[in-house]
Parts: C-alpha cells; structure tokens; sequence
C-alpha cells in the first residue's frame, strides 16, 4: 500500500523566546492536525526530530513532552537526531513504519531554538554535527566546512575563486527573493532584492563564506501527518504520495578526501530515491535542496544527479533554478531565506513541497508541479535524506 | 586511540594505520582500514609531509574558542595518502591574500586550552601545518 502525506503545518520561522521546543512542535502540530482534518485520536505515534536541545534548552528526552503537551498520552514517540537531517531521517523512518503497516496515521516533525541559544552556543551546537575529536581540535565551524568545500571546488574545477564567489552569489539572492515573498520565512518582507555585491561584501564568516553566503540561526517548528492510502483516502480525496526514500551516511569530512566537493552518501541516497520511485532526475519538476550555504545547493545539485560535477554554479547563475527556469530549487527561499530551526527543516521542506503540489504555494507557485523532490543534509556528508513526492 | 594520536603528536610523531590487505593507510587511526574496511592494520609511523588541499580563515568561532579567532583551519593529502585536519601555521592575512593551496607542509601539535565539551578534559592537542620552504 502507498504512503501519503495527508497534513502539514510549520510556525513562522524567526526568533521565538517566549516558546518552548515542546511549544513550537505543537503549534505546528495542531495546524497540520486541522490542515488534514482528522482527530487527535487517529494519530497512532510521534516521530519528533531535534538536534541540540540539551546545548539551546538544557532538554533532552523530548519525545515523551510532545506526546504528552498535544494531548496523545501513552502512545509511542520518538525522538530522532541526524543533525539538520534530523527530520527528514524521523519522517523516513515514519514512512517505513506504515507502508510495514505497523501504524495507519503517525505524526512527524521537529523543532529547534538555535537563534534564541545567541551566536557563540548556536556556532558551538551546530559545530557537534562535525568530528568531536580531531575536527573540532582544530575548531572546525559549519561555515568552515562547506568553506574548505567551496576553495576546493573552486581549485578541483579550475575556477578562479572569485568568479565561484560571484556565482554562488546567485544562490543567496534567489534564495532570499523567494523567502521575502513567503510569510513564514525568517526572511519575510526582508533582503527581496539583494545584489551579488551584497553577498560578497557582507561580513567575512570563514572565508570564503561571507554572512549572505550562510543560513540563518533560526528558531521554529514543522510537523506533517502521514497515513496509509486507505486512510488517507478517507479522509481526503486526492493526497500527495510518497514516491521514494532514500538514506545513506557517511564519515569525518578528511575521511573523504577528495570526494568532500561530491557528496558521495548523497549520490547514494538520491539514486536509491530514484530508484523506488521508478523515476529520474528528468522526472522532478522543483526540488527543496539543503542549502546550509551558497556552496552548498550547488554540491547538493550535482550529487543529487541534476547537473553533472563542476557545473551547477554555471546553471545557477544563468537562472536555470530560479522559479520560472528548467528546474526550480527552493521556491520557499530555502535555508538561506526561510531560516533553518535544525530539527525543523526536514519536515518543512516536506510543507512546502505538499504544499506546491497542491497548488496552494500562491506566493512563489511552482506551475504545473507533480513531482517534488527533498534533499537535506546533516554534518559533514553525515547524514543524508531524500524524499521524492508526487500527486496522481 | 585519539589520545595516543596526540600524545604522539606532541612527541613529533605522526601516527597512523597501515592495512595488511589492501596496503594503505589510514591517519588519524580508525578501528577499519579508511579505503577497504579490512581489520588487519598495523600501527605506523608517517612521514608527517604532505601538501595543502582547501583552508579557510574562520573568524566567527563556537563557544570556547572565541579567543583564537581569526585562525586557519586547513585539509592537507599526507605523501601516504590520507588527508588530515588541522591547522595552517601562518598568518591569516597572508591565508587571504595568496593561494596557499599545493604548498608543502610538514606536521607538528600545539596545546591549547580544552573546552567544556571537548572529549579531552585536560588539554586540547591541535595539529598544525608548517609551511615548508
């Protein structure tokens, strides 16, 4: 039996003081709840993603407090950590547990409070997603990753690094018109018309990683309902379907070598995505891809199978993944322009994409989507998850 | 074995894996060979050569080490094979100003503070790159 998603809900993405991790997942949570327009009691467990709340909240053990604050006492919840793949792994792992035919209706989501946690715990939360013995002996930051990824790119495909700065520029500008637009973006009414000189002369974060070429710190919840197609047909006529899945993992970044510019664990992942779908890159009509920095959507692109090595930065800069271009990434601004709340994203990469395939993304619509495709990313090439979604 | 990499570190040497099947090595050690998995390693002494792949200069730094910023963090491809992560040994100004990538490096550790979330309580041992020539 197929698996669809059958509800979706996200908070507003920003800064949230006044609310607890457990707070943000059940404000999402009730909105997906109603946007599926089912009862509380159809919902048989919890798959609850989050990365550091013992670092941002002094919390752990979450999964039973969700359960517990949205009224489903006694079932079984689950907390997920993978990183920013967090909830993308728990989402999985939720489409595994129904289509087994374990549960007819589960709860999947995640949240995370990494702008309230302030800058120097934030840096140092994010940074126990990288090798916490010899990585972090040189004090390796998240920036600084995908910083040693971009000089290599730039030397392993023989482009000068400024005209790779300049071309990764693009990612952070198209991502942050596209947040502007989307009102449950970090970014909402903010940076809709940045240049390229803006990315490359805001500030020096880990060079070359400007500011504008990094995601925000960000505090936020996600949640989506997932059933089986019996019960989702009951409940509602015409759902998105999950199409495919795919995971796979990967070591320290030097353990990579010379593959840290090519993602392997996400070449992987995607091919086995492709795979259960019985589709191809050809196939997706927009995707929502990881993009923790400029560099970053571009390597995520190549791996995933849409451009081959060394040439997503060309694409990118001529408008091939803007809105109205051959494969539009990140219609909803993305990481760089929704924010990324860690535990949260995976599952709101899920929102945007049922929500697109709906036809109900009215401010930056994808025309005529039926296939979406989901890429998220957690460390350093640790943790990789795709999902491909579609509608009859 | 981490803490008998660094110690060893600190002592000049820079220790490592070499596999018994597939004859490469591995460095850091790690409980498997880096390229085939097998069992069968052997601990080794490495040349501590190699040359600079990729760095950054990292100026905005976690909790913890927010006193060594700006500071150079760098991959270098040891003459054995495996690359390592450590630090470039050099001024920041100059890391941003030329391209440090293929120069030739040579290996050696610092101590530095430790950090409450760090695994070694006592100490940090950090590997640095000595630019050669």
């Amino acid at each position: 039996m197929r698996v669809a998603v059958i509800g979706v809900g996200m908070t507003k993405f920003g800064k949230h003081p006044d609310k607890s991790l457990v707070d943000l997942f059940a404000d999402a949570f009730f909105e997906a709840l109603e946007d599926a327009n089912i009862e509380l009691k159809n919902v048989e467990a919890i798959y609850f993603g989050n990365f550091v709340g013992e670092m941002t909240d002094g919390s752990a053990n979450l999964s039973g407090f969700v359960a517990d604050e949205v009224g489903l006492k006694n079932i079984p919840a689950i907390r997920y950590e993978g990183a920013c793949a967090s909830s993308s792994v728990a989402f999985r792992e939720a489409v595994r547990a129904v289509k087994a035919g374990y549960y007819n209706c589960v709860a999947v989501g995640g949240a995370e409070k990494l702008l309230s946690a302030g800058t120097a715990i934030g840096t140092r939360a994010l940074a126990t997603a990288v090798d916490g013995v010899y990585e972090m002996a040189a004090g390796l930051t998240f920036p600084g990753v995908f910083a040693l990824a971009a000089r290599y790119y730039a030397k392993k495909y023989e482009i000068p690094l400024q005209k790779l700065r300049e071309m990764m520029a693009h990612v952070s500008v198209k991502n942050h018109k596209y947040g502007a637009v989307n009102p449950k973006a970090q970014f909402y009414g903010k940076y809709g018309d940045l240049k390229v000189e803006d990315v490359l002369n805001s500030r020096m974060i880990c060079s070359p990683l400007t500011l504008l070429d990094c995601c925000p710190m960000t505090d936020g919840g996600s949640a989506v309902i997932v059933a089986n197609e019996k019960f989702a047909k009951e409940v509602c006529g015409d759902p998105v379907y999950v199409l495919g899945t795919g995971q796979a993992s990967g070591g320290s970044l030097f353990r990579q070598g010379e593959d840290i510019i090519k993602a392997i664990p996400r070449k992987i992942a995607a091919e086995m995505a492709f795979r259960e779908a019985k589709i191809t890159p050809k196939d997706v009509d927009f995707v929502e891809v990881h993009d923790c920095f400029t560099i970053a959507e571009i390597i995520a692109l190549e791996a995933m199978g849409f451009f081959e090595y060394g040439t997503a930065c060309y694409a990118t800069a001529e408008g091939v993944t803007s809105i109205d271009g051959d494969l539009p990434v990140n219609p909803d601004g993305g990481l760089i322009g929704k924010g990324h709340p860690v535990g949260a994203t995976g599952t709101s990469q899920i929102y945007t994409a049922v929500k697109q395939l709906r036809n109900e993304f009215k401010w930056n619509q994808v025309k005529d989507a039926r296939i979406a495709m989901t890429d998220t990313l957690g460390g350093d090439f640790g943790t990789l998850v795709n999902i491909i979604l579609g509608v009859d | 074995m981490f803490m008998e990499f660094f110690n060893s570190l600190l002592e000049g040497k820079l220790l490592g894996m070499k596999c018994k099947d597939c004859g490469s090595y591995t460095c850091p050690p790690k409980h498997t060979c880096n390229s085939c998995s097998s069992r069968n390693l052997e601990k080794t002494i490495l040349s501590g050569k190699g040359t600079v792949k990729t760095y950054t200069v990292t100026y905005v730094a976690p909790m913890g080490y927010e006193k060594e910023v700006p500071y150079v963090v760098a991959l270098v491809e040891l003459d054995e094979g495996p690359w390592i992560i450590g630090r470039l040994d050099v001024d920041p100004k100059i890391a941003e100003e030329n391209d440090l990538t293929d120069k030739r490096v040579s290996i050696f550790a610092k101590e530095m503070p430790s950090e409450m979330f760090y695994p070694m309580k006592e100490k940090r041992i950090v590997p640095y790159f000595r630019i050669e020539g």
